[in-house]
């Protein structure tokens, strides 16, 4: 299992350090703490915006999901605000570049 | 510790033209060799190249091309600051005794592959730099209340600044209604608030203070240096508004030369997108947080060319491994006396601040007379 082979089917997951109790993030095999393995994790998808921005029609933000790890992705919602919730509706890889779509939940 | 000294440059004119790599080195290690009076092949120690290019070899190659067998020759690459990065481990070399004097050349095409880090998918699709100057542009905008107009104000300083500077791609001065009438990229980011990748190249000489002297009668002192990375990634980034590599580099650098930020007369600051430089200059501690506007619209208005005279990257274009050398040329001219139309008078500290990849890693120099 790798980060990439389950984002390809559209898992997002999580690295964590069972040993330093660490979130290590970008996803690693290995913890930047003790370079021990790390397992991975699935997780909620769950997070908020932290910053926005929009290119033509399209909304990207940046998201901190379980309030512990950063990505930037397109946010399908309108009317986005600093600290809104979110969740992945749908992420992988398209031409070699990782994609996460989000929707804002309330 | 050992003095090290600037003594001789050469530059290309920033362009959009079709070169090789390995002219463009060329190019600029002649012009440095042309104004360095009593400079031989044979007083080089080190031959160090700063670019993101994928041509191999390219130290061993300008050498072999200028007919210098060097005891040290490689390439140096950190995207946006691998010209002063490249300058840090010449210094190193020259303090260490391993070398008397070092060549720089530092050299990019317009179509560098240095401008996007593949690397970082955490991005998503989003990985073109225009995504993090967005993200940058929205938040220090919200947090210290500023418009588009203010920030605006950078690139019409800039392009004005660079029409005094030869070697400068843009040679046109604009106005604020320009920049916001030019092409949406974003919601925050116009066309001419970003500066253009181009080709170019930019070479210095530095050497040990025992031989200085024969090079050049007025030495400009490397007296700070610092440099921090926070991380790759973009998204690791604490907060959006500030510049925490810039911070801890410009720290360094101000501890190392025993100097501080109300010391400098004249520096060059990477303004990659307009944001850019009001946020170095807080976090360098020019002014304080969301003040450095005021900085810009002062150098502005006052046409002091304290900031960027030689006009920045937005004015002068960016052409990434030749970048850093070209902002230590310009402030080692002011320091020199020698800046011409953009001169600042009684220069006498500079300073140079390069970083890369939306600030997740900043170099910062300080120069003296």
């Amino acid at each position: 299992m790798s980060f990439e082979s389950e984002l390809k089917k559209g898992n997002f997951l999580i690295s964590e350090c069972a040993r330093c109790k660490k979130i290590v993030w970008p996803p690693s095999e290995w913890c930047d703490q003790c370079l021990d393995k790390n397992s991975w994790r699935k997780c909620t998808g769950k997070g908020k915006i932290i910053e926005f921005s929009k290119k033509e029609n399209t909304y990207f933000c940046v998201a901190e999901i379980e309030n512990s790890v950063k990505i930037l992705g397109e946010l399908i919602s309108d009317g986005p605000k600093i600290g809104k919730s979110v969740i992945i509706i749908d992420c992988g890889i398209h031409d070699n570049n990782y994609f996460f779509k989000m929707k804002m939940l309330d | 510790m050992p003095k090290v000294a600037i003594v001789g440059y050469g530059q290309t004119k920033f362009s959009t033209e079709n070169s090789k790599i390995e002219s463009v080195l060329l190019q600029c290690t002649k012009n440095l060799f042309d104004s360095t009076s009593k400079l031989n092949q044979k007083n080089i120690d080190a031959v160090l190249i700063s670019t993101n290019n994928n041509s191999k070899y390219l130290s061993a190659i300008l050498s072999e091309m200028t007919g210098i067998q060097p005891k040290i020759s490689h390439s140096i690459e950190s995207l946006c600051n691998s010209g002063t990065n490249a300058i840090v481990a010449a210094y190193s070399y020259i303090v260490s005794g391993l070398a008397e004097v070092v060549l720089i050349s530092g050299a990019e095409r317009y179509d560098s592959p240095g401008q996007i880090l593949e690397w970082d998918n955490l991005r998503g699709e989003f990985k073109h730099p225009i995504f993090w100057a967005s993200i940058f542009s929205k938040s220090y905008k919200r947090k210290y209340a500023l418009t588009d107009e203010d920030l605006a104000l950078v690139s019409v300083k800039n392009h004005k600044q660079s029409t005094h500077n030869p070697f400068a791609i843009s040679q046109k001065a604009i106005t604020i209604e320009d920049v916001l009438r030019s092409k949406k990229l974003t919601e925050d980011l116009r066309l001419l608030e970003c500066s253009r990748p181009c080709t170019g190249g930019a070479s210095i000489l530095l050497a040990s203070e025992n031989i200085c002297k024969t090079f050049t009668d007025h030495p400009i002192w490397i007296t700070g240096i610092g440099q921090k990375t926070t991380s790759a990634s973009f998204t690791k980034t604490s907060t959006f508004y500030d510049m925490e590599s810039t911070k801890q580099a410009a720290h360094s650098a101000f501890q190392m030369s025993k100097q501080k930020p109300s010391d400098v007369d004249v520096m060059e600051i990477h303004d990659a997108f307009s944001v850019c430089e009001p946020m170095a200059l807080d976090s360098m501690k020019f002014a304080s947080p969301g003040k450095g506007i005021d900085l810009v619209k002062e150098a502005y208005s006052s046409e002091n060319f304290k900031i960027n005279p030689r006009g920045g990257l937005i004015g002068s274009g960016h052409p990434l491994g030749a970048t850093g050398i070209a902002q230590t040329i310009e402030i080692t001219k002011q320091l020199q006396s020698c800046a011409e139309k953009r001169q600042v008078d009684n220069a006498s500290l500079g300073l140079v601040h390069n970083m890369s990849a939306g600030a997740t890693s900043s170099t910062v120099l300080v120069l003296e007379n």
